[in-house]
């Protein structure tokens, strides 16, 4: 565009002119290009995300009636007043919170060591963490039904292990006939399954720190304490952040095992908010409420997480 | 570097260390294997042996002749890969264009998919169920795919459009002079380089849909089109006494899992590292 600002002569601006007619049709070409390679995925994305999820907000605001053709009346918050003084989704909450408590914590301090002891030569390293990783990849439903069967009945793998090997109780125990004792089996169950996740993520973090920074730390005379505390640690601050996030949310999101072992059972004692949700809406059919419980569940998740990336931001930045 | 006494004591203990956890990580999977192997009357001795007396696959045997077993296999693999083929053709085809291409809406359109990445599906499942039973898409195995696939792809997108970003505009520049369309620098140039990050999308997308439980649950209801998720987990209700059973039809539907693991364990960490680790 430069060239038209110089007074040129009448061959120079024609030819300039048809350069920039040939690079606004170009760019109209690409974008075109542009639109037709989004259209088709967007598409779907829009039609299966977003708009369900604009949907779930209007959902939670009416009282939905399931015969089709019928109005549904707004109720305004009703459905959110409701959730907040029911004492199962009170529950359901706190259950969610405890398992999250319980899992995030262990995963992360357990992911990391393991990935230190991974970290720098060591023989057979890809075994091991082709085994640590199997739980992650082994579906949610097989390891759920296999943890209820390792808790289930009197005589289990649980039982003879608390009882006979631990000597941890005297007598067997039901795990899921009490509350926090059938959160206990849930839980080790997402730890056993989840700590593969944070290891390798760790690992890959670990990995990218240079070698010979290592090295440099161990010929100044650093212990192995403190290379981890000023070499290693430094570069997976921010995966630490990201795995930390990633594992609260999906510890408040805790669903299939829950589902499968006890059903949230015995008398909602061990429901969570997602198969609270799952139950309201699929076996009482009362969608409007299962919305407003799946609305807070994951406005409250969200905006807690993002309060931990602000903060965690914040203290790097300081 | 030199190994002194103090370093393979270090050794040792790290070996020491991983060995029990690989145990207590393993144990659950010897257990499982251990009782498919178990007939029924042995399943309830002993559990803390872990070597049956009279190992039998008479388990697997029933299992696979069941009525509808190799039914539901068929089912799920189909599902699985038609699923997987249509993610890894529309997010990369979007990831490209986020990445390549300038077009009006283009910032928005991104940061929606990025939005997406916020939401958990099963928050979704509400709204989803009603705009299924709207489409006519409940109870039908191709119905389940648009919902695998529009659940899949803000992730993929975006896992894809940072792969893209880190190949050189070069390339692309130099093959628009040689008068290339916006599809052939697409599909000959950077699909081609992007071969890891494919690899990864195409194996998260196959193993999601594969193991997918909490939606094909909700919408499907005839017993033949049944997913192996749901076959499982509705085995163990119908026979709650006869674990082995449940446990060999489990292991059935997890050793394509873990083969597929064992063939692309590389693309698991790139995968994670393109698209979680990304500050």
């Amino acid at each position: 565009m430069t060239v038209t600002s110089q007074t040129p002569s009448a061959a120079v601006r024609a030819a300039a002119e048809g350069w920039r007619r040939a690079s606004s049709s170009r760019a109209r070409r690409t974008a075109l290009a542009g639109w037709l390679f989004v259209l088709p995925g967007f598409a779907v994305y829009g039609l299966v995300m977003l708009y369900p999820a604009v949907q779930t907000v209007l959902l939670s605001l009416q009282d939905w009636t399931i015969v089709p053709g019928q109005e549904s009346p707004w109720v305004g918050l009703a459905n959110y007043a409701e959730a907040l003084q029911d004492p199962v989704f009170l529950r359901s909450l706190v259950n969610a919170a405890a398992y999250t408590a319980f899992t995030v914590p262990l995963q992360v301090v357990i992911g990391l060591f393991l990935a230190v002891l991974l970290d720098g030569y060591l023989p057979g390293r890809v075994l091991f963490r082709v085994l640590f990783y199997l739980p992650v990849v082994s579906s949610w439903v097989v390891v759920s039904l296999l943890f209820r069967y390792i808790f289930a009945s009197d005589d289990s793998l649980a039982n003879s292990v608390v009882v006979n090997l631990l000597h941890l109780s005297g007598s067997n125990v039901a795990w899921f006939q009490h509350r926090w004792t059938a959160m206990l089996a849930i839980a080790l169950l997402g730890t056993w399954k989840g700590i593969g996740w944070s290891m390798l993520i760790f690992l890959a973090a670990l990995t990218a720190v240079p070698v010979e920074l290592k090295e440099a730390a161990a010929l100044d005379g650093a212990g192995a304490v403190r290379r981890f505390r000023y070499v290693s640690l430094p570069a997976i601050r921010s995966a630490l952040s990201v795995v930390f996030i990633l594992l609260f949310i999906g510890g408040f999101n805790v669903f299939i095992s829950v589902q499968l072992m006890t059903g949230g059972g015995p008398s909602n004692a061990t429901q969570v908010p997602l198969t609270y949700m799952y139950q309201q809406a699929f076996d009482f059919l009362d969608f409007s409420y299962g919305s407003a419980v799946s609305f807070i569940l994951t406005g409250t998740v969200l905006a807690l997480s993002a309060l931990q990336y602000w903060w965690t931001r914040r203290r790097e930045a300081l | 570097m030199r190994r002194t006494p103090r370093d393979r004591l270090l050794l040792a203990l790290r070996y020491l260390f991983l060995g029990a956890c690989a145990v207590v990580m393993v144990y659950p999977f010897a257990y499982m294997v251990s009782t498919s192997l178990k007939s029924r009357t042995y399943v309830l001795s002993d559990p803390t042996r872990l070597w049956p007396d009279e190992p039998t696959l008479d388990n697997y045997r029933q299992v696979l002749t069941a009525e509808h077993f190799p039914r539901y296999a068929l089912n799920s693999a189909m599902v699985s890969v038609a699923s997987t083929v249509a993610i890894v053709l529309l997010s990369s085809m979007m990831a490209y264009a986020f990445s390549r291409l300038r077009f009006p809406g283009r910032r928005i359109l991104f940061a929606l998919i990025v939005v997406g990445l916020t939401i958990p599906t099963m928050m979704l499942i509400i709204p989803q169920f009603l705009l299924a039973r709207d489409l006519h898409l409940l109870n039908s195995l191709p119905g389940l795919v648009p919902f695998y696939v529009g659940t899949a792809l803000a992730f993929n997108t975006f896992l894809l459009s940072g792969f893209f970003e880190q190949i050189p505009r070069e390339l692309d520049e130099a093959m628009m002079i040689d008068g290339a369309g916006a599809w052939r620098r697409y599909w000959n140039l950077a699909m081609p380089l992007a071969k890891p990050a494919l690899g990864t999308v195409v194996i998260f997308s196959f193993l999601g849909t594969w193991d997918e439980y909490a939606w094909a649950v909700t919408v499907l209801n005839d017993t033949d089109k049944r997913t192996l998720p749901i076959a499982i987990a509705l085995f163990q209700g119908q026979h709650s006494t006869s674990w082995g059973l449940v446990f060999a039809a489990s292991i059935i539907a997890l050793v394509p899992v873990i083969a597929i693991y064992l063939t692309f364990q590389r693309y698991f960490v790139a995968g994670l590292t393109t698209g979680a680790v990304k500050s």
